[in-house]
């Protein structure tokens, strides 16, 4: 069999284990050695919602230009633990490399209880129809005559000799370095030089010079046992490569950072996944350099307060949001809905509240660490009555950190509460991107009134709701002279207070919605969607989708573009106020629409269909709590392009 | 210029009932804030749903009129985010004890520098009279079709073990009283609650004014009523807290309160309960982890440069996540 070299710089690498055995670690580690080698990464987290010991998995892909998406396909399966190895060797392709560990060779598929029952059946019966023994060895027989490579890595020998070389007789206090000793056993077999890893573990375990030590003894040990066994080489290889300096980060961090930059100095929250990983970066980040300050030498600092629910939560943002501070709290689905009374309360005395919703599957608990877009239509009509929100959907990393920004300035500018709506796919996955820049979008903080006033100036006094013509009102803050005001959750009078009045009703109704209006007009068109044109005239087909989807949408694009079909995306990204005219325009004129969604119904389409009049009769939907993968899309969108007509409903599953 | 009660009056129309205690502790909080030395300019008046939380609407300070039960984690926020302003929270026993006892509970364990005053009439007057958490089992007011069949919540105890730190009990009709009640609890540096006694003439036939005031118990030596409540100050109960008493001493002290607290029928002590200013507030642990917290609250931060560019420095910021590509020696 020929093993000639077929790939360099681009594969997808797993590893797996039992959640709290270093999976997380160990593939930041691989990313991170990546990164230093002048490569572009994409990383796909799953995990189970539990502290320690169910599978969870994590998946890189490695490319030399920038990657977006994860692949069906696995490269390289680096294993410690018979699970991942059972779990996952079906999604190695021919020509890829399993990492295992020798001793595991006789472990009964059923013997692994955290494998659920319906799993183990599956693979049992697919071994016994090729004759196979329903064991660990079963399992590498049927991947090598798949044409994988296989590679045993004698971990427990690597242990021993790395406990010996330091001078530790505890051996199980080194058995949690087994997952770099995968890391490295992995690089030895791609052929990309040690130094990168051992930087890369340098900089994870920083300041534990012995945790530093001993994993990189290990590392070295374990790549030289690897690369002993290559007897030829393996068919993917990476090689570093020279680049400018970039950030691999997960969207939660993409987003904190876009938080402090727009001048966020009050969070809140409650801690729910997928959304407190954001909190507690920026707790762990709470006291930062400013520059071009007024002050020289003065920090700043963010306020992070852990609240008693969500109710609490947002009340305290939105308390904090009167004094003039720029507040958010941060949340996912569950912890939403119980934010409900808080967001209709901002809503009647508009109050410039930022929420940041990290959607994961629904309904009720429903899947706390898994994917889904499913809380559209939710977010968009939460709260009883009606009020107006700016409802902002990012799509990638780049785009998290710019609208973190952008929706604090929507805030202020139209005073409203604003939502700036994720899903766990963009909070947990982890990606390489050139460093982001700080003043590319300006703070604007709309009709604030700043600066030491005393009183109005014309005798009059303040009117907090005074009618204005598009609606927004000169917002003073709590504690400025001669701005007294009043908030009530009431229908109001100009100053604030209760006020039932029928004609005084229309016209507050009338000036809070307006506001929804001139938001529409003043923001510009490219802060509202993305279109990506096809590089012929006239688009074979057009995709609609939002969010997390456009990475996969993106990488899948130029695979359906090389065979020749022209594809144009629309990817939109304010929901409310909704670019109406914009879709209408770009959807009427498409030859077939395709909606892509990570939910059960297609509620994108539905908004569409509510707003435009425009029915999207082709749809792909996945609702099995993972992302979408490029090939998935690449697929699935050939797949209804070559019938429509009998294509209406395509639903994805992909994913372990 | 100093605040005159006059000063403190807004045009709004006040709708409470003839004879509600709303009105004596509205104008006990008017009368405390003329006599303190605060600036009515960093006074923030928060308050919940409920008749009581009208008040607001009646005073002329930045009045923050917020949802049923939520009062204080509106105005916990406020706090936080500028901690110059003077925040006081009212709402009723429902609003507070009810649907809003989580947050007041919470509040306790993070002791921000505030006060609350509750208004505890114990029923729901705005809806009709229905029981409130203060209303103690198997009585019935007025408009209950049955005798109340929950234990009623002692707002006293309950916020001992919450950990606010200054605990005092009032009577609306007792303005005097009350109005220094308000004037101790804003000046404590910490959490500071007031359970104001109220009575509802509407829908309260139980624990009337004369109730309170004892007009069913004439004292047969002066023939005059003898009112129900009496007053802590001037006996020889201490419920302080110092930092030179020893762990004893202050076990002592909080058996006290809680003995205390628990009197009620024909006498009801009126009084500070509880006064512990050894705990830190929530600011002084906050400037802790965040230095320029005290020195640039949230609300005071320079967000931007003149040209609208944010001052955060991002390199610096995002140090932990950079990665310079390695150049190998070959």
């Amino acid at each position: 069999m020929s093993r000639a070299i077929a790939k360099v710089n681009d594969l997808s690498w797993m590893t797996g284990g039992p959640q709290g055995s270093g999976v997380d670690s160990s593939a930041n580690i691989f990313a991170g050695a990546c990164v230093l080698g002048g490569l572009w990464t994409f990383g796909l987290r799953e995990y189970y919602s539990s502290i320690k010991g169910p599978h969870s998995y994590f998946e890189v892909r490695v490319n030399s230009d920038k990657i977006r998406s994860h692949v069906n396909n696995v490269d390289v399966l680096a294993t410690f633990d018979a699970e991942t190895l059972i779990r996952h060797a079906e999604e190695v392709a021919p020509g890829g490399g399993i990492l295992y560990d020798p001793t595991f060779s006789n472990i009964e598929i059923d013997k692994v209880e955290s494998i659920e029952t319906p799993v183990v059946l599956r693979i049992k019966a697919r071994l016994a129809k090729q004759n196979l023994p329903g064991n660990v060895t079963g399992i590498l027989e049927e991947a090598k005559r798949r044409g994988v490579n296989l590679y045993p890595i004698p971990y427990n020998d690597i242990i021993a000799k790395t406990a010996a070389q330091i001078g530790e007789h505890q051996l199980s206090k080194l058995s949690r370095i087994v997952n770099v000793l995968s890391v490295s056993a992995s690089f030895a077999i791609l052929g990309f030089n040690e130094n990168f890893l051992n930087q890369s573990i340098g900089r994870a375990f920083a300041g534990k010079k012995k945790v530093v030590e001993m994993n990189e003894i290990g590392a070295k040990l374990a790549y030289d046992a690897a690369k002993s066994q290559l007897k030829q080489p393996f068919p993917f290889q990476l090689h570093p490569i020279q680049n400018q300096p970039r950030l691999l980060l997960m969207g939660v961090e993409a987003i904190a950072l876009g938080k402090l930059v727009g001048g966020c100095r009050v969070q809140t929250y409650y801690p729910i996944t997928p959304a407190a990983d954001e909190s507690e970066f920026l707790e762990s980040h709470g006291n930062f350099d400013i520059s071009g300050g007024n002050n020289p030498g003065q920090k700043g600092s963010i306020l992070v307060t852990q609240t008693e629910d969500e109710i609490a939560a947002i009340t305290m943002a939105t308390g904090a949001a009167l004094t003039g501070a720029r507040a958010a709290t941060s949340t996912s689905g569950p912890g939403f809905s119980l934010m409900v009374e808080g967001l209709g309360w901002a809503g009647m005395n508009e109050v410039p509240l930022v929420i940041t919703h990290y959607q994961r599957g629904g309904p009720a608990t429903g899947q706390p660490t898994r994917h889904e877009q499913g809380d559209l239509k939710f977010i968009l009509s939460a709260a009883h009555g009606e009020f107006p929100r700016i409802v902002l959907c990012s799509g990638d990393m780049e785009e998290s950190f710019y609208d973190a920004i952008r929706i604090f300035n929507y805030a202020e500018r139209f005073q409203m509460p604003s939502i700036h709506l994720i899903d766990k796919g963009l909070a947990n996955n982890s990606m390489t991107i050139s460093p982001p820049k700080a003043d590319l979008v300006p703070i604007q903080r709309g009709k604030l009134i700043q600066g030491d006033h005393l009183g109005n100036g014309n005798g009059e006094p303040y009117r907090r709701f005074a009618f204005t013509e598009d609606g927004v009102s000169p917002r003073a803050v709590l504690g400025m002279p001669g701005y007294r005001f009043w908030n009530t959750g009431d229908e109001h009078d100009e100053m604030g207070h209760i006020e039932e009045d029928p004609d005084n009703r229309v016209k507050m109704m009338t000036k809070r919605m307006t506001k929804l209006d001139t938001a529409a007009k003043e923001i510009p068109e490219d802060e509202k969607f993305n279109f990506f044109a096809p590089s012929k005239k006239q688009a074979d087909v057009t995709i609609v989708s939002w969010g997390s989807t456009k990475g996969p949408i993106l990488d899948a694009m130029k695979l359906l573009e090389k065979d020749g079909i022209g594809v144009e995306f629309l990817q939109i990204r304010l929901v409310s106020p909704f670019p109406t005219e914009t879709v209408k325009q770009k959807l009427a004129r498409a030859k077939l629409v395709i909606g892509i969604e990570q939910n059960y119904s297609g509620q994108m389409a539905a908004v569409i269909a509510e707003k435009t009049m425009i029915d999207v009769k082709n749809k792909i939907v996945k609702f099995n709590g993972r992302p979408m993968s490029q090939d998935e899309i690449y697929q699935s969108v050939k797949q209804v392009i070559s019938n429509p007509a009998q294509n209406r409903r395509v639903v994805l599953t992909h994913g372990a | 210029m100093a605040l005159k009660l006059t000063d403190l009056k807004t045009d709004v129309h006040n709708d409470w009932c003839p004879g509600c205690g709303d009105f004596g502790i509205e104008a006990s909080l008017k009368m405390a804030l003329t006599e303190m030395p605060v600036d009515i300019n960093k006074v923030a008046l928060f308050s919940g749903i409920g008749c009581s939380s009208k008040l607001v609407h009646f005073t002329n300070a930045f009045g923050i009129h917020t949802l049923h039960g939520r009062v204080l984690g509106y105005a916990q926020g406020a706090k936080l985010a500028n901690p110059d302003l003077e925040v006081i929270a009212v709402g009723g026993d429902g609003d507070g004890l009810g649907i809003g006892v989580g947050h007041f509970v919470h509040a306790g364990r993070r002791n921000i520098d505030m006060a609350y005053i509750i208004h505890d009439n114990g029923v729901y007057g705005l809806t009709k009279g229905q029981a409130s958490p203060t209303l103690h089992l198997g009585m019935q007011t007025k408009s209950l079709p049955e005798p109340n069949i929950n234990s009623n919540i002692n707002p006293l105890m309950l916020a001992l073990a919450s950990g606010f730190t200054f605990i005092a009990r009032s009577y609306a009709y007792n303005t005097r009283h009350l109005k220094e009640m308000i004037k101790k609890a804003v000046a404590h540096k910490g959490f500071a609650l007031i359970d104001a006694l109220q009575p509802c003439p509407t829908y309260n036939d139980i624990n009337t004014k004369e109730w309170y005031g004892g007009e069913d118990r004439i004292d047969p030596a002066t023939k005059r009523p003898m009112a129900r409540t009496y007053d802590l100050e001037g006996t020889e109960y201490n419920g302080r807290i110092t930092a030179d008493m020893s762990g004893d001493e202050v076990d002592k002290n909080l058996l006290q309160v809680i003995e205390k607290s628990r009197e009620w029928g024909d006498k009801i002590p009126i009084g500070v309960f509880y006064q512990n200013e050894t705990v830190p507030i929530y600011g002084e642990r906050i400037n802790e982890r965040n230095p320029s917290y005290l020195k640039e609250p949230p609300a005071r931060q320079q967000l931007a440069k003149n040209d609208g560019k944010s001052v955060v420095n991002l390199d610096n910021l995002s140090k932990g996540l950079l990665f310079e590509s390695l150049v190998l020696a070959q």
